[in-house]
């Protein structure tokens, strides 16, 4: 291959008919709450976490929704299990068991 | 909406192009890397239309590049399009036409700014005064030279040899439209159709018995945005576009890209040699990528002009396979030749990409 000195970068645009949604599916069965987050960040405004790390619910979910695996992996390490998001939650989404649901997800096969 | 809005609103992206007389000015990279294509423009005119073009030969480029790559300044920019126009006054044209699509957003833009501001007009005239002489009239018309093939597109038709349909299956082509940024989308008050649906190439593609394709990047930019160009370590950039586009047409396997804007053709055309040694991909079932053409090519095409004498021979991707599929009558030995049977060399082979 000649050295044209210059790459093609792979697009970042985001396909709402192609990314994978294999864990935004497994979540959305176990626990239905997850489709009432209207994103409003009330969760990542109270992390404990966030204080020290890049963790944000808010972005864990958007991220789900886009089938961005590795980001939700390398969020959702982060997170201590502290619960202090379900208390804050307008929508009474049940986040603590989210966390734990796509910790579940991850290990599996298809992940 | 009820169908008289959409017609008011239609009004509005509509504008009136010159019948005759016209004076026209080159582009830098149309005659560089398509040298065929503005030679060809001027024949249909002059041989096929019979309208009086005057091509000066003392025009210079319209600085585009440079202002764009902000090499050149504005002001200098502005008394060279002054030049152009005093050339145009002192042959007695009115109606201008630029072949690159650049230009013709430069020179909008610049009439534009002398409309809103009359002080950097004048300045404009002294400034050319003083470095050249010269004074010059406002052009009455101005369009870019696909309005005009757009316009004589009916009479282009009676006249034409080939229609954009396959001979093989009796299918119209499906054929991509690429319309430059600089066409449509500074000033679509000034282009056919406005920015969102502009007509000019749509229009000339069905009136030859084509079928225009509408894919989902259809007006995205073909990449080429001057400093993503011109700065080599900003070509990823660039090729990134190009290889988007093909990755969103190629599920429609279209037979042919016909652009209006000299770059555009050089990125799509170039583009696809590229995308097919760094990424292993080329866009044809047939590997031989999908040919792109000018519109003036298009239109020498179906006017019947041998291949070679309007220059298909200088693309990168093969033209042969949609000359078949039109029927077009062409001699392959005479494809690197000269008009004295001289061999003037023939290209290096890519690697994945087939030529002919």
């Amino acid at each position: 291959m000649p050295n044209f000195g210059f790459s093609i970068h792979s697009p970042t645009h985001i396909d709402l008919d192609k990314n994978y949604r294999t864990i935004f599916n497994y979540v959305k069965v176990k626990e239905p709450s997850i489709q009432k987050c209207i994103f409003c960040g009330s969760c990542s405004a109270t992390c404990t976490a966030s204080n020290y790390s890049a963790m944000s619910l808010r972005k864990v979910n958007l991220l789900l929704h886009r089938g961005m695996v590795q980001e939700v992996r390398s969020l959702t390490e982060q997170c201590l299990l502290c619960g202090k998001c379900y208390l804050v939650c307008p929508r009474n989404v049940n986040t603590r068991r989210i966390i734990l649901l796509i910790h579940e997800a991850l290990k599996m096969p298809l992940s | 909406m009820k169908n008289r809005g959409k017609q008011l609103i239609w009004q509005n992206y509509q504008k009136d192009i010159a019948d005759d007389h016209f004076f026209y000015v080159r582009s830098c990279i149309r005659q560089n890397f398509f040298p065929g294509a503005e030679t060809t423009f001027l024949r249909i005119l002059k041989d096929v239309l019979n309208k009086d073009v005057y091509d000066d030969p003392s025009h210079t480029t319209c600085t585009g590049i440079g202002y764009h790559t902000d090499i050149v300044p504005l002001e200098t920019t502005m008394t060279v399009v002054a030049r152009q126009f005093a050339l145009m006054t002192e042959k007695g044209y009115k109606n201008f036409i630029p072949s690159c699509v650049t230009s013709f957003g430069l020179y909008l833009e610049i009439l534009e700014t002398w409309h809103n501001y009359p002080e950097v007009l004048e300045k404009t005239r002294s400034n050319l005064m003083l470095a050249t002489g010269r004074s010059f009239v406002l052009p009455e018309n101005i369009v870019h030279a696909s309005d005009v093939i757009y316009k004589f597109r009916s009479e282009i038709a009676k006249k034409a040899k080939y229609r954009l349909v396959n001979i093989h299956t009796g299918k119209p082509l499906k054929v991509v439209e690429h319309i430059g940024c600089h066409y449509a989308k500074m000033f679509p008050d000034k282009s056919v159709g406005g920015a969102e649906f502009p007509r000019v190439l749509s229009g000339i593609i069905e009136e030859w018995g084509g079928e225009v394709i509408d894919y989902p990047e259809r007006r995205h930019c073909c990449g080429f945005g001057f400093r993503q160009y011109f700065i080599k370590a900003n070509r990823g950039y660039t090729f990134s576009s190009v290889k988007k586009k093909f990755d969103s047409m190629s599920p429609y396997e279209p037979d042919l890209i016909v652009t209006n804007c000299p770059g555009c053709n050089v990125f799509l055309d170039k583009g696809q040699y590229v995308i097919s040694e760094q990424e292993g991909i080329v866009y044809s079932r047939d590997g031989y990528g999908i040919p792109v053409l000018t519109f003036e090519e298009l239109t020498g095409v179906v006017l019947g002009f041998d291949p070679w004498d309007i220059g298909l021979q200088v693309h990168q991707v093969s033209v042969e396979p949609l000359l078949d599929k039109i029927g077009v009558k062409y001699d392959i030995q005479k494809k690197y030749t000269d008009k004295n049977n001289r061999l003037l060399g023939k290209p290096v082979k890519p690697t994945l990409l087939k030529t002919l």
